[in-house]
């Protein structure tokens, strides 16, 4: 009887099992094989790593952890310093997005159709196209002889070129113009959500638009500032691209680090150890998100 | 208009078979009750009204009854059918949304032919019943239409036509005039009438709106914090409610409290101590010596004069406030004794200058039979 | 600083130029004679005939284009069962984990997605002997996976606004749950399925990171081929490529706005 109605509660629910499988597989099971490589040792083979578990004779299971990635990891400055640079630079994008963002989104939300669908589309837009390309676009606008420079030069404003490209601000420029729509569509949702008649009441009981700025309309989109903040912070720790064609040399990325490891000096478990440890400083926010994430669902049912 | 002469009030038969049942019916949502042990006979041909405020039940009762809530405990009977397990789309039931709910994506035309689609009729047959269904609700014009394109009114009437189309042996009406201008309400509840006669259905209608209930119904079931607190004909419901509450939700209501002083061979005498008087009775009324009852008379069963001579029961007061409805006025009397009533009067003339006046002092007066004594 | 009226608009043009800006110079540049940005060389369409006679850019562009419509096409299936699920199927045992791992792969780091899946390639290989080889199979796997995030998203949010009446409309006029979800379901949430698969493409022709992880010998696919190319500086037959996808992206924008514009202005008053 029991079997009889697993089998028709997994009838009933197949729809669902295809995705939750598929994403078991592809997503959850890969950081376990990424975590079991972090803690081998590096050989040069293919695949370029020791085994974890291995049978000895036949009966004896031998486990060998290797922590030495880890200590590795903490023993040399690298490390230590590309995380806290990532974390940094993606921290300060995020805060230029959003100060570019926030009057985006709220400008949208407040005009009229068919203004307003134009507005977002014109937001959405550059999203579809090549993100690689944009960020390639950048080079020959930041270089030392590209585009600005040549704007300002004969402008009059500065005598010398600056330097822009291969420097911190190129990839905050970076971060901020491809991750944009991220921090715009969240913001959207919740000032388009914003009651204008609460508006009218702070002004109606004397508050300047300042004030009424900072005291209604601000703390009823925070959800929606926090929702896109953390859309751009994420997934710019782990950044590539951008560091890598707009960043200089000495720009440490911790994305840039584990591309290195990886590709130029093919240490597939130190690339699984930095990789682990940017799960743990990504680990929080993400946790935050979904939490956010499983409110605004809560609020909607 | 409240029933129809040529039905038989098979209610009142004890020998009648119900055609649908709510047997012990209760429904709760996370353990909160929604509906509570609903016990609900109609019969076929009834034009059925759920009345109620927001909240009573009366949408999850219907709702329960469409296959979209599956009850907690009891059962549903169709036809002498428990259709409790049977899902949404094996019942002989249709049902016209509140909303409306017509397919965003699909012309009136295929809107309405949607039901029989799933029957799997013949093309022809189909099209042949749609146009019927559109004459029927006045729509052929507008067959090719989106249900944008469509007036709120016509959305209504597209609405109906859909939940018809199969010949239910029963139709549930959600609110169905909810979302029209009152206007279009009232001629739209004749309407409604005249299509349910016709065709002989079961209709069973989700209101709110205590006139359009007594406009429609052949019975009203009144319900209230999920429980079906009176089911009876308009006419029982409004002269005889059986509780303060339904007295109260339909009509206007003056409550007073009074004592049972004595029961003689079950004549009973009352001594209303709000009002310091004995209460003169027509009918019977049960209840034993000491018991608190609630003695009930509508406004407009109140006279307003200023020679309460010859009047069975009659109380002074001053004329507190009074309100011009058009048709009627409302006059809010402070007795003497201490509570404040109502009563109504139609205006009959046009210039009324003998009238009584704020300020004035006058007395109230009605006969016996004008009040109803309710136990709770 | 005051407050005005006029302090939003202003801000949010300058963020519309920020925007648009790059995009204008990638297009106006393309026509650039010259190979330098600084200099004006003349209005010319060479970089689109060298761009179209370049067989390593075509091959690596059809080699995406295919590889973007079969995982966007997983992606789309994938995505839709989740987001009913996650919306709809509330009995559903794994529910909580799904939505964790639907929403996860939106904001992970590409390269931990990326060196995550190729080692789980390497490992299914040892083990199973599938799949073998690194190729077009495990970028298709990858970007399905990684698409079906954003269709998850996507769908969800429409589902969840969608009236439910109508389903339940469909139901009680004797449709079975399957007829429901094909003749009411899915013709509604329809423009959100087109969104979400055009999304989906995009983001996999869009892709280097993942694919440069679980990409084998002989597919490099066209960002693989670009970033190469653009790590060695300025090349303007890549304006032009980028001018043509920017070309095709603006018409369906525009031919989107349109439709809706139609569709808004159908609706009596």
């Amino acid at each position: 009887m029991r079997v009889v109605r697993r089998l028709n509660t997994l009838r009933r629910d197949w729809l669902s099992w295809i995705p939750t499988v598929w994403l078991g597989v592809f997503f959850l099971i890969p950081f376990l094989v990424v975590l079991k490589i972090s803690l081998s040792e590096a050989t040069i083979a293919m695949p370029p790593y020791l085994p974890i578990f291995e049978w000895i004779e036949g009966s004896l299971l031998e486990i060998r952890l290797d922590f030495g990635n880890y200590l590795f990891l903490i023993d040399d400055p690298l490390y230590g310093a590309a995380y806290v640079e990532s974390v940094r630079i993606a921290l300060t994008a995020t805060i230029i997005t959003l100060l570019i963002g926030y009057p985006m989104a709220y400008v949208i939300a407040t005009a009229r159709e068919p203004r307003r669908t134009l507005l977002l589309l014109l937001v959405i837009l550059p999203f579809w196209t090549s993100f690689l390309l944009r960020v390639y676009a950048w080079i020959a606008i930041l270089k030392t002889n590209g585009l600005l420079n040549g704007l300002l030069m004969s402008l009059g404003v500065i005598s010398e070129p600056l330097v822009i490209l291969q420097t911190d601000v190129a990839v905050y420029i970076g971060i901020a113009y491809t991750y944009l729509p991220f921090m715009v569509l969240p913001l959207y949702a919740s000032l388009s959500k914003l009651d204008r008649t609460l508006l009218e009441a702070a002004e109606d009981l004397g508050a300047t638009p300042w004030i009424s700025f900072l005291t209604v309309t601000l703390p009823l989109t925070l959800p929606g500032v926090v929702a896109g903040s953390l859309l751009v912070f994420v997934p710019a720790i782990g950044e590539f691209v951008i560091p890598a064609l707009l960043g200089g040399n000495d720009t440490l990325m911790i994305g840039k680090v584990l591309w290195n490891e990886f590709f130029a000096n093919r240490d597939w478990p130190i690339a699984s150890a930095v990789a682990i440890m940017m799960l743990f400083v990504i680990v929080g926010p993400l946790m935050w998100l979904n939490r956010m994430n499983a409110q605004h669902e809560e609020a909607n049912s | 208009m409240s029933s129809n002469p040529s039905m038989v009030k098979k209610w009142l038969d004890p020998e009648a078979k119900p055609f649908l049942e709510f047997r012990g019916v209760t429904k709760s949502f996370d353990g909160i009750p929604a509906v509570r042990d609903v016990n609900l006979a109609i019969y076929q041909n009834e034009l059925f009204c759920l009345l109620g405020g927001s909240g009573s039940g009366k949408t999850t009762l219907l709702r329960i009854l469409a296959g979209f809530e599956s009850p907690t405990e009891g059962s549903v009977w169709i036809d002498g059918v428990d259709i409790t397990n049977v899902p949404a789309y094996e019942r002989p039931v249709n049902m016209m949304f509140q909303s409306y709910a017509l397919f965003p994506h699909m012309s009136v035309f295929d809107n309405v032919a949607y039901g029989l689609k799933r029957d799997g009729l013949p093309k022809s047959e189909i099209a042949v019943r749609v146009s019927e269904l559109l004459e029927l609700v006045r729509l052929s014009a507008f067959a090719n239409r989106k249900p944008d394109q469509l007036s709120g009114g016509q959305r209504q009437r597209v609405a109906l036509a859909r939940a018809l189309a199969k010949r239910p042996k029963v139709l549930l009406l959600d609110e169905p005039l909810g979302a029209l201008d009152k206007n279009l309400r009232e001629d739209t509840q004749l309407e409604l009438i005249k299509i349910q006669e016709s065709l002989g259905m079961t209709f069973i209608v989700v209101t709110h709106d205590q006139e359009e209930a007594m406009t429609l119904a052949t019975r009203i079931g009144v319900m209230d914090e999920g429980y079906l607190v009176q089911t009876d004909e308009p006419h029982t419901i409004y002269e005889y409610p059986n509780s303060a509450y339904v007295a109260d939700f339909i009509g206007d209501i003056n409550l007073f409290e009074c004592v049972v002083t004595d029961n003689e061979a079950g004549e009973l005498s009352l001594y209303a101590s709000q009002l310091d008087t004995a209460i003169e009775l027509d009918g019977p009324v049960t209840g034993a010596v000491n018991q608190t009852l609630w003695y009930a008379v509508r406004p407009e069963k109140m006279r307003l004069t200023r020679d309460p001579s010859d009047a069975v029961n009659a109380l002074k007061g001053v004329v507190h406030e009074i309100a011009y409805l058009g048709d009627f006025s409302v006059y809010w009397v402070d007795l003497d004794c201490g509570p404040r009533v109502r009563v109504s009067r139609p205006n009959i003339s046009r210039l009324d200058d003998f009238a009584e006046a704020w300020g004035e002092e006058v007395w109230i007066t009605w006969d016996g039979s004008a009040g109803v004594v309710l136990s709770q | 600083m005051k407050l005005s009226r006029y302090t939003f608009p202003v801000m949010a043009s300058v963020g519309f130029g920020f925007l648009y800006f790059p995009i204008l110079i990638l297009v106006i540049y393309s026509f650039n004679e010259s190979k330098l940005v600084t200099v004006w060389g003349g209005f010319s369409a060479r970089w689109y005939l060298e761009l179209f006679q370049d067989p390593q850019i075509l091959d690596a562009a059809t080699l995406s284009l295919q590889i973007a419509a079969v995982s966007a096409t997983i992606a789309l299936i994938l995505g839709v069962a989740a987001a009913m699920t996650l919306v709809r199927f509330r009995w559903f045992r794994a529910r909580t984990w799904l939505a964790g791992m639907a929403a996860a792969p939106l904001v992970m780091p590409e390269v931990i997605t990326g060196l995550s899946l190729l080692l789980l390639f390497v490992a299914l290989d040892h083990w199973l002997g599938w799949p073998s080889g690194r190729g077009v199979t495990t970028i298709i796997l990858a970007h399905a996976t990684f698409g079906m995030a954003f269709v998850t998203v996507i769908v969800q949010a429409r589902l969840r606004d969608m009236d439910r009446t109508l389903e339940e409309a469909a139901m009680d006029l004797g449709a079975r749950p399957m007829t429901v979800f094909l003749t009411v379901t899915l013709p509604t949430i329809a423009p959100a399925l087109v969104a979400a698969w055009l999304l989906a493409f995009t983001l996999s022709l869009d892709d280097l990171v993942i694919a440069s992880f679980v990409s084998g010998p002989g597919s490099s696919t066209l960002p693989m081929v670009v970033f190469s190319k653009v790590r060695l500086g300025i090349s303007p037959d890549i304006n032009a490529l980028a001018t043509l996808m920017i070309l095709i992206v603006g018409l369906g924008g525009v031919v989107g706005f349109w439709q809706m514009r139609r569709s808004i202005n159908r609706r009596p008053v």
